[in-house]
């Protein structure tokens, strides 16, 4: 296997909490591949938020570590709230990673507008946040955790506040991203077949304090259609997931 | 996070708006106009509307309004500024800090006890009768209102958009220019929206207190001499004065605050 770009190692996290300490992770390890999609999958109250969180440096770890192949990786991060900035219009809130880097305004543009053919936008790029429907607001930060052109992409359960048609026209649209800009992607869920449907790998973490509990290998041909998830083998690997979750 | 909560009411037609407020004036001055012509009061009791502005007049082209209105502005505004600029600085400290919050609120709380008006005197024995008396009492009063505002407004930035900055490792510059300061500014233009409107009543009592300039003194010396109808030009003037700088603050926020709504034209 070639250098993972994540190494996870023993990583454990702890929240001091009045009513004893509460254990989030548990000796969590793991690592990914360059351009490799892994899905996190787990029950809520798993800490796999706690683990993208750690991932983003929004946390420190208690104990154990985790490194990124060539050091401070430039991330990507998707929440669950498509989290736009209201007062920026949908092309303003592209912009911003590359306005934190000083980039030209003409260059993050241009870039800006490349995304919004990508993510198929056109038309809205003058639109404010208020405007967007749930499924445009959420294309809208997918753009964004794209434009710096960063190491990894962390998402956080990105569908999760869509309803379900959006959601699966979604998983579509991510894959044909993933596959067009080549990225390594680590994303929270706790959806069986949206992992199935997306992920190389579906780590699956136990009931707090989370726990590696299975590494899944999906080995379902790409691109993937709606028609697999009627498959033996698609229902083959569910069954397995949803052992593990229990 | 529900940026829908901070949005404002749906507002009335703006040509239904003004065609009300013309007619509830029109009827005031009517009612002012018969009671003064009928209820058989001296002039220095009320005068009647057409001795206002026949009075108004005289101030205008003598240019002692002028004057005078200037001062007040002057005090107005630059008590404006002095107190938004503290109020807005020591509120980002409080709204940042829990420790400072606790070390200086308890003083913030007390001032609030302490009313303005009965402070005046004093703030005129100490710093003169001046214009310099006159800005602090209207930063005073600006102050709290502005500060508390800040206060809210920073400490409503939704926590997702601090992560989403730190996972692009935002600076604490790029922070406070990019997020806090556009997500606090409809909480802080409301804010400044009351402290306009205060500030013009403290340049008014420090005025009356002791002053040789300013409306709030040339209501005095209306008084002194039963001069009532410049008694009245001087208050339309504040009145005047007071909606010019809430209508500026408003256009302010209409300018600033496109992204909130789209407003009727």
């Amino acid at each position: 296997m070639a250098n993972p770009i994540l190494t996870v190692h023993d990583m454990s996290i702890t929240f001091p909490d009045r009513n004893g300490d509460l254990d989030a992770l548990d000796t969590v390890s793991f690592s990914v591949q360059p351009r490799e999609f892994v899905c996190v999958l787990g029950p809520s109250g798993s800490g796999k938020s706690t683990l993208l969180r750690i991932l983003a440096g929004l946390l420190e770890p208690t104990s154990g570590s985790f490194t990124f192949a060539g050091g401070k990786p430039k991330i990507g991060m998707v929440f669950q709230q498509s989290n736009l900035m209201p007062w920026r219009t949908a092309l303003e809130n592209i912009t911003l990673p590359l306005e934190l880097q000083s980039v030209q305004a003409d260059e993050a543009h241009a870039r800006a507008q490349e995304l919004i053919d990508l993510v198929g936008l056109q038309g809205f790029e003058s639109s404010w946040p208020r405007d967007l429907s749930g499924g445009m607001a959420q294309r809208v930060a997918i753009a964004r955790a794209l434009i710096h052109d960063p190491d990894i992409l962390l998402l956080d359960e990105p569908f999760g506040s869509l309803d379900a048609l959006t959601r699966e026209r979604m998983w579509t649209e991510l894959s044909r991203i993933w596959q067009r800009r080549q990225k390594t992607v680590l994303m929270v869920t706790h959806s069986i077949s949206e992992s199935l449907f997306l992920a190389d790998r579906v780590l699956v973490l136990t009931q707090r304090p989370g726990k590696v509990k299975l590494d899944l290998g999906v080995d379902l041909p790409r691109p993937r259609a709606d028609e697999m998830r009627y498959t033996a083998h698609f229902g083959e690997l569910a069954r397995r997931l949803k052992e593990a979750i229990g | 996070m529900d940026w829908k909560l901070l949005r404002k009411p749906p507002r009335t037609s703006r040509r239904s708006l003004h065609w009300t407020a013309f007619a509830s004036l029109a009827a005031a001055l009517l009612g002012w106009w018969l009671v003064s012509r009928f209820a058989g009061l001296p002039a220095f009791i009320l005068p009647a509307p057409e001795q206002v502005a026949v009075r108004f007049w005289k101030a205008l082209t003598d240019g002692s309004l002028l004057v005078h209105t200037a001062a007040t502005l002057t005090e107005v505004l630059l008590g404006l500024l002095a107190g938004t600029i503290a109020a807005v600085t020591l509120g980002y400290a409080i709204a940042k800090s829990r420790l400072f919050e606790q070390l200086v609120s308890p003083y913030l709380v007390a001032t609030q006890a302490i009313p303005i008006v009965a402070i005046a005197p004093l703030l005129v024995i100490w710093f003169g009768p001046g214009i310099f008396s006159k800005v602090l009492i209207c930063a005073l009063i600006v102050f709290f209102p502005v500060l508390v505002n800040t206060v809210v407004g920073v400490r409503a930035v939704p926590r997702p958009f601090h992560d989403l900055m730190h996972s692009l490792r935002a600076t604490r510059g790029q922070i406070l220019r990019m997020l806090e300061v556009p997500a606090a500014l409809p909480v802080l233009l409301g804010g400044l929206r009351v402290g306009a409107t205060l500030s013009v009543i403290g340049a008014v009592v420090g005025e009356l207190v002791g002053s040789d300039h300013g409306l709030g003194f040339l209501v005095n010396v209306g008084r002194g001499q039963y001069d009532t109808a410049l008694v009245f030009v001087a208050v339309f003037t504040l009145i005047a004065l007071a909606l010019a700088l809430y209508g500026l603050v408003s256009f302010l926020e209409r300018k600033l605050l496109v992204w909130q709504e789209t407003f009727e034209r």
